[in-house]
């Protein structure tokens, strides 16, 4: 294996040596009309094949930059390793960006074809289609509601492989111009680039090239031994890097099978069936499902309840210790033995986990409870920090050494050190190569001698070696008293609670720490539910005096932890308030990764900020909302603010 | 997928027609005089205040209830008297004002339902699942697959329908009656009861319907709104009488709808 990812530096050199090696093996699954479809590696190179001559033959060339828009579909992925075949970039976007963001990207990576899912998709392109004078061509996958549309620029996918198969047949040459084609590609060409997001200004294209993809890869793969009996379902936006490489350049690289779900709704049910090996998940993931089950265990009869919290309780004391393999005590073992056929073997199989032998979350920090807890039930969950300037790794937890509060140890090949100013800095074989069209960001981000600047703060852990990253480097603050405050992570502390979906917090060169809160609809609605509360839409619920009395529980609740820690004790919350929506990655309140902009949040909401410093009772706010075909509506409401206990610290310490 | 029937049928022909059709349920006069066509291909709307007759005229034409009065014009052939399985044999399939699905089933039972008539194995055979038979049900269960995608309903396909929010029942409600393949597809009320966005998604769905199956399609509709944008004709009923007949713009600047609607507290 060592020397083949020499010699396979790209991923269409990959597919070949895949369809070699791994000629019979499953490569790619679809379930479509309720059936999966399985593709194995050698009929993936067939399909790859034709497409990609195909696109040749639509005039596709050398450095063309190719956009992937829709879920995760084999066709997709396959467009990426067509258009890389012939030298060409890809460039996913996210299928959920308004048409507008995704004229922005298509113009300024100057795409000249574009890969869709379906009449969606194609509708959103041909509504921005005049500005773009380069695009040539926008190929579908999915048929439906397109075939009376104008076929002039458009194309369906297996149109364009069958131009391709008629191609290679006529042309006694042209597989060997392929093949050639394949091999002129080299490891320090760029294989991708990645829009990210951002959580200011316009979105990055960041450049990476196939050896920070596939070496990244292979030593990702070498940290957690995966090999080509993985299973992975891929579900997460194509656009983003840790899909790109989980999906795509480790399924290449080590010769996986990527499971593709039937819609975006059914990964929960196509997980379960598929019995993932290899998964990955923003914590918010993690969260859902745990709330999901207690949700459920609530309306569940008396004796399942008790045999559920039993358990449960059991696990929490041994399962993690069973897990880390330390020594525990006979009738512990026996415990858990009897709750791993009772209850943890169920619930694994219906949360769709039986056969996970790694999990990993990243992204955002983890509820330490919501992480022991999946690690109580005997799952390998594992924290990862990343970036798409790192082609995804930079720290992950080596199998025994987990900890709710740290991400891990560098990666292989990867090298860290901690600036003065507590900003993580990382230089590794995953480094990109640059900003597109952009000398002057890549300049500030990546310094001469290679090293990276994170934005992020965080320090080693000198206990464990770990790394730990407390908050954005820029977003650390201070209170008018000089006391810390790490915004985000009394924002994590809040955001732990099931009823708490997004919180906000404010307080740098301010006299005291507030807090806007969104309430979770399924924990807050299901207990809504039970306790006999009418409510006719999220506003009303949101506003309801009792939801108000319970989320001031768990504030009071934080204060009291906040009280607990020394440098964080300064911060605790004042006063909160409940937001009437919820933010929305359409009206530009978090990214399209889920991530809270919280100066952008600030001035949106600039009435709530001020009425919560002003002592305010209530407060009016009328806010824009983008719906999801972008039409805009106005909405307006009257939102009280509540003041909370911040538990003086005297008292705590007398008690103590 | 298109149904073989409508073959022999020009787009644009009329492929039902309604003549001067009355109904009365004792003195109550449900419809009375009413004549207008259905052309193969389009979508009409058949509007109208509450209690103006319209599910009655939707009776009438799925053969439900039979009219005193009058004659109905199917294919070109004049009808006589039937039952509603012998109007479903012919084409003609139907929704609820409230949705009427097998309430214990799964959304995928209630949608292979809709494709008894299309079965040629007993009910011996069926249960026997084996040899022809089991070749039947696969061939049945894809076509069913092509409509619970096309409806974009794969999440639900193993969950009772009475679990289903409503946008959702009703979405598979008319997954059964598309799984008859009908020549004619008569929605009634098709949006009651829905917030904005199901409402977006249905609209969508039956004009999808309409393109992609080319279902002839007449919905039944109370709100004046939703009809406008989805059908070329619209019929307006008032009192069992009809009041209009035209395009969208055409019905919309009507005195007589315009008071009928006024009319009523609406």
């Amino acid at each position: 294996m060592a020397s083949e990812p020499a010699r396979a530096d790209t991923f269409p050199k990959l597919l070949m040596r895949n369809a070699r090696a791994y000629a019979g093996r499953p490569a790619y699954r679809h379930k479509d009309l309720g059936i999966w479809q399985v593709w194995t590696w050698a009929q993936v190179l067939d399909e790859v094949r034709a497409f990609s001559v195909g696109l040749r033959e639509l005039g596709l060339e050398r450095d063309d930059k190719v956009a992937i828009v829709g879920s995760n579909r084999p066709r997709l992925y396959w467009a990426m390793c067509a258009a890389q075949a012939l030298g060409a970039v890809p460039v996913p976007i996210y299928a959920d960006s308004v048409a507008e963001e995704m004229a922005y990207i298509l113009e300024h990576a100057e795409v000249t074809i574009a890969v869709v899912e379906d009449q969606e998709q194609v509708d959103k392109l041909l509504s921005i289609a005049d500005r773009l004078p380069r695009l040539s061509f926008v190929l579908y996958d999915e048929p439906r509601g397109l075939r009376d549309y104008d076929h002039q620029r458009l194309r369906w996918i297996a149109d364009v492989q069958k131009l391709g198969r008629d191609s290679l047949a006529a042309d006694a040459q042209g597989l060997q111009r392929w093949e050639a084609a394949v091999a002129a590609g080299r490891g320090e060409d760029l294989a991708v680039m990645l829009y990210t997001s951002g959580t200011t200004g316009r979105p990055k294209g960041v450049m990476l090239t196939f050896d920070n993809l596939v070496i990244s890869a292979v030593n990702g793969n070498k940290f957690d031994s995966l090999g080509p009996d993985e299973e992975v379902v891929a579900y997460l936006p194509l656009a983003w890097v840790g899909d790109h490489v989980f999906s795509y350049a480790q399924p290449f690289t080590a010769g996986f099978c990527v499971n593709c779900p039937e819609s975006p709704e059914t990964v929960s049910e196509d997980r379960r069936e598929i019995g993932t090996t290899y998964a990955f998940a923003p914590p918010r993931i993690y969260e859902n499902l745990i709330t999901l089950t207690m949700v459920r265990m609530e309306d569940a009869g008396r004796l399942k309840r008790n045999m559920f919290h039993y358990f449960i309780a059991v696990a929490r004391r041994w399962g993690e210790k069973i897990l880390n393999r330390e020594k525990v005590p006979l009738h512990g073992r026996f415990l858990y033995w009897l709750g791993e056929r009772l209850v943890y073997g169920p619930l694994k199989n219906r949360l769709g986990v039986s056969r996970i032998r790694l999990a990993y979350t990243a992204g955002e920090a983890i509820g330490p409870e919501i992480f022991r807890f999946w690690r109580s039930l005997g799952v390998n969950l594992k924290q990862l920090y990343g970036q798409t300037e790192a082609s995804v790794y930079i720290t992950a937890q080596p199998d025994g050494e987990i900890y709710a509060d740290t991400v891990g140890k560098p990666n292989i090949g990867v090298d860290i050190k901690v600036a003065e100013n507590g900003e993580v800095l990382f230089k590794s074989p995953g480094v990109f190569a640059g900003y597109y069209k952009d000398p002057q960001k890549t300049a500030e981000t990546k310094t001469r001698d290679g090293w990276v600047h994170t934005g992020d703060a965080g320090f080693i852990d000198t206990k464990t070696g770990h790394l730990k990253i407390i908050d954005r480097a820029k977003d650390v603050g201070r209170l008018n008293d000089g006391s810390l405050l790490a915004p985000k992570y009394i924002e994590n502390k809040l955001k732990f609670y099931p009823n708490i979906r997004e919180a906000v917090v404010y307080g740098d060169k301010r006299d005291f720490v507030c807090a806007m809160l969104n309430i979770d609809l399924t924990a807050v609605g299901n207990w809504a539910e039970r306790n006999n509360i009418v409510y006719g839409s999220y506003q009303e619920l949101a506003g309801h005096p009792r939801v108000y009395d319970m989320l001031a529980e768990h504030v009071e609740e934080v204060n009291r932890s906040l009280a607990e820690e020394e440098a964080m004790a300064g911060a605790r919350i004042r006063r909160f308030l409940i937001l009437h929506k919820e933010l929305d990655a359409d009206d530009g309140e978090v990214t399209r990764t889920q991530k809270v902009r919280r100066g952008f949040v600030a001035e949106r909401y600039a009435p709530l900020i001020t009425a919560l410093y002003s002592g305010a009772r209530e407060a009016d706010i009328s806010t824009e909302v983008t719906f999801e075909d972008g039409r805009k509506g106005m909405l307006s409401a009257r939102i009280k603010i509540r003041d909370v206990r911040t538990v003086p610290v005297q008292a705590m310490e007398k008690a103590a | 997928m298109r149904a073989p029937s409508g073959q022999d049928i020009v787009a644009g022909d009329v492929l039902l027609a309604v003549e001067n059709v009355s109904l009365a349920f004792g003195g109550i006069k449900a419809v009375s005089g009413v004549s207008f066509d259905i052309r193969k291909g389009e979508i009409r709307a058949i509007i109208g205040p509450n209690g103006a007759g319209k599910t009655s005229l939707l009776n009438v034409i799925n053969g439900f209830y039979h009219p005193q009065q009058g004659r109905i014009i199917f294919k070109g052939k004049p009808r006589s008297a039937m039952r509603p399985y012998e109007a479903a044999l012919g084409g003609i399939a139907r929704t609820f004002q409230n949705v009427a699905l097998f309430k214990g089933m799964t959304a995928l039972d209630n949608i292979m339902a809709g494709r008894t008539l299309k079965m040629r194995r007993g009910f011996f055979w069926q249960l026997l699942r084996v040899g022809p038979a089991l070749a039947e049900e696969i061939e049945q269960r894809h076509r069913v697959e092509e409509i619970i995608d096309f409806l974009k309903i794969q999440h639900v396909r193993k969950i009772q329908v009475g679990k289903l929010p409503y946008g959702l029942q009703k979405r598979v409600e008319l997954g059964r009656a598309l799984a008859m393949e009908p020549d004619l597809l008569l929605p009634d009320e098709p949006m009651a009861g829905m917030n904005l966005e199901e409402k977006e998604d249905m609209c969508r769905f039956i004009l999808d319907v309409n393109a992609h199956y080319g279902t002839t399609i007449a919905l039944i509709e109370h709100d004046m709104g939703v009809v406008m944008d989805l059908s070329e004709r619209v019929l307006v009923l008032d009192h069992g009488i009809k009041i209009a007949d035209g395009s969208p713009a055409a019905v919309q600047a009507d005195q007589a709808v315009i008071d009928a609607y006024l009319g009523l507290s609406h």
